[in-house]
């Protein structure tokens, strides 16, 4: 262990790690979170590797380990890795795109104590969700797989990301989830970041649209009070303030990548200079405490103005720190988002383009996701 | 939107799969687990959901608390009520 490194304020154990099993994924997503350049899967930790990592997790204080990817259910060991979370105390939350399951596989994984299911759609019909994930079919699975999991008996969360070519059903989405027999529905519009970034132009819709639907989901709340929890992402392009994001940097969770790298959010490494650690070298505890990327924007030491003379700053710890990255080029600025920030400009003009969007005109064509094929540069 | 919510004296709530009461060490604290979410339980909190087991009605309940803390019936039924009001809200107990 390395000596701890000093932090203005005590550290409060992690409570939540989010392991991405694989970036292997039968759907391409053209808003896809995970990086551009995909992890293959030589390299990817193995099995023995990860019930360590969530050893160590619950030993470090975690309560919920969130399963993703990529495709999860990509790995064969995913039942083993369900059960070793139950044996050494951790809620499971498996984030499936649903493709790859089966009925028999969903019953071996309920057996191995896996808590909750969380269940992407592209859209609330066939022709256009199998266009988006770019896979024939997918819409039909996942259908079973909503069945499947009721069977089972596990609960059940509905996830669909919001963009041009599917927010005329935004609402929808939500019966949708209700239909399908979930507790919790998110609808998330999407953030541009990643694969979402490279594809803005397909994916923006415009800023009519996004108030209706955006109403729309706000109205259905009363609907469905009792029945289904809605959970909104709403674009926070007109917001005066930022998002406390992640709940503050190093805070609550952390990422795992495929090939093991632990991350303070999946978006961390577009910062330039942090130093990420291992989960091949380091425990996750040692990680947590002392790696440097965790300690980089811990506590308030790291801000520069108007942040740190600002009465908001242990509220929203300024935002977030990719954004600042990404638009002003200095992740310790204030998050652009903020009306305060000398760089508020920059999301003025993005919100300009998004009032620009012709909702007529079709959203053209997706760079799919992929891990073969380089993508083209932005 | 509790309120709209009702509850009778004969439904047995319980926590539903999903859902678990865990006493967390780490952290000295009893917590109740959901999908993507944590809440902290005092003390009131946790004595009743203990209780909820889909066997005992809520009026059970009520009774079973009352004699534990030798405490008034209806303030007890009043804070059981709350409690399970805004847990079925959030889809975090049946009835
Ligand atoms: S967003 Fe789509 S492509 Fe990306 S991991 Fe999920 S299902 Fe696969
Ligand atoms: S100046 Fe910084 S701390 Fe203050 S509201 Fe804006 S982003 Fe938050």
């Amino acid at each position: 262990m390395n000596a701890p490194q000093k932090v203005s304020e005590a550290i409060a154990a992690p409570v939540g790690i989010l392991a991405e099993l694989t970036h292997r994924c039968p759907l391409a997503c053209p808003y896809c979170s995970n990086p551009i350049e995909l992890d293959a899967r030589e390299g990817e930790l193995d099995t023995e590797t990860w019930k360590r990592v969530f050893s160590e997790s619950a030993a470090a204080g975690i309560l919920h380990a969130h399963l993703s990817g990529g495709e999860p259910a990509s790995r064969r060991d995913l039942t083993e890795i369900v059960k070793h979370c139950r044996d050494v105390g951790l809620y499971s939350n498996l984030i499936t795109s649903g493709v790859g399951l089966s009925e028999a596989r969903m019953q071996e994984l309920a057996d191995a104590g896996l808590d909750h299911v969380q269940l992407s759609i592209q859209d609330a019909e066939a022709e256009s969700a199998d266009r988006i994930g770019g896979y024939k079919g997918g819409f039909a699975r996942k259908m079973d797989v909503a069945k499947w999991v009721k069977q089972v008996g596990l609960p059940l969360t509905i996830n669909a990301v919001i963009h041009r070519a599917n927010i005329a059903r935004a609402g929808r989405m939500v019966e949708f989830a209700y239909e399908l027999g979930a507790r919790r529905v998110e609808i998330a519009h999407t953030q541009y970041y990643a694969w979402a970034y490279l594809n803005r132009t397909a994916l923006m819709p415009s800023r009519a649209q996004t108030e209706k639907a955006v109403a729309e989901v706000e109205a259905l709340r009363k609907v469905y009070a009792g029945k289904i929890v809605i959970d909104h992402v709403v674009p926070d392009y007109y917001a005066r303030y930022p998002k406390a994001c992640m709940g503050g940097w190093a805070k609550r969770t952390l990422n795992i990548t495929p090939h093991g790298k632990a991350l303070p959010c999946h978006a961390a490494e577009t910062i330039p200079g942090l130093e990420f650690w291992n989960v091949r070298e380091h425990s996750i505890s040692d990680i947590w405490y002392n790696a440097p990327a965790f300690n980089a924007f811990r506590g308030e030491d790291w801000m520069v103005e108007p942040c740190r003379s600002c009465p908001r700053k242990s509220q929203d710890h300024g935002g977030c720190r990719c954004q600042a990255m990404a638009l002003t080029g200095d992740a310790r600025n204030a998050d652009p988002i903020c009306h305060l920030s000398p760089f508020h400009d920059k999301v003025a003009a993005i919100a300009a383009t998004f009032e620009e969007v012709d909702a007529n005109v079709p959203a053209g064509d997706y760079v799919y996701r992929t891990l073969k094929t380089q993508a083209p540069v932005a | 939107m509790s309120e709209t919510v009702v509850i009778s004296a004969e439904s047995k709530p319980h926590l539903p799969r999903g859902m678990h009461l865990k006493h967390d060490a780490t952290r000295g604290e009893w917590l109740l687990m959901a999908p993507e979410r944590v809440l902290k339980l005092n003390a009131v909190a946790v004595e009743i959901l203990k209780r909820c087991d889909g066997k005992a009605t809520l009026g059970e309940i009520v009774d079973q608390l009352a004699a534990a803390f030798a405490a008034e019936r209806e303030r007890i039924e009043v804070d059981v009520r709350a409690l399970l009001a805004e847990l079925v809200a959030k889809r975090m107990v049946d009835l």
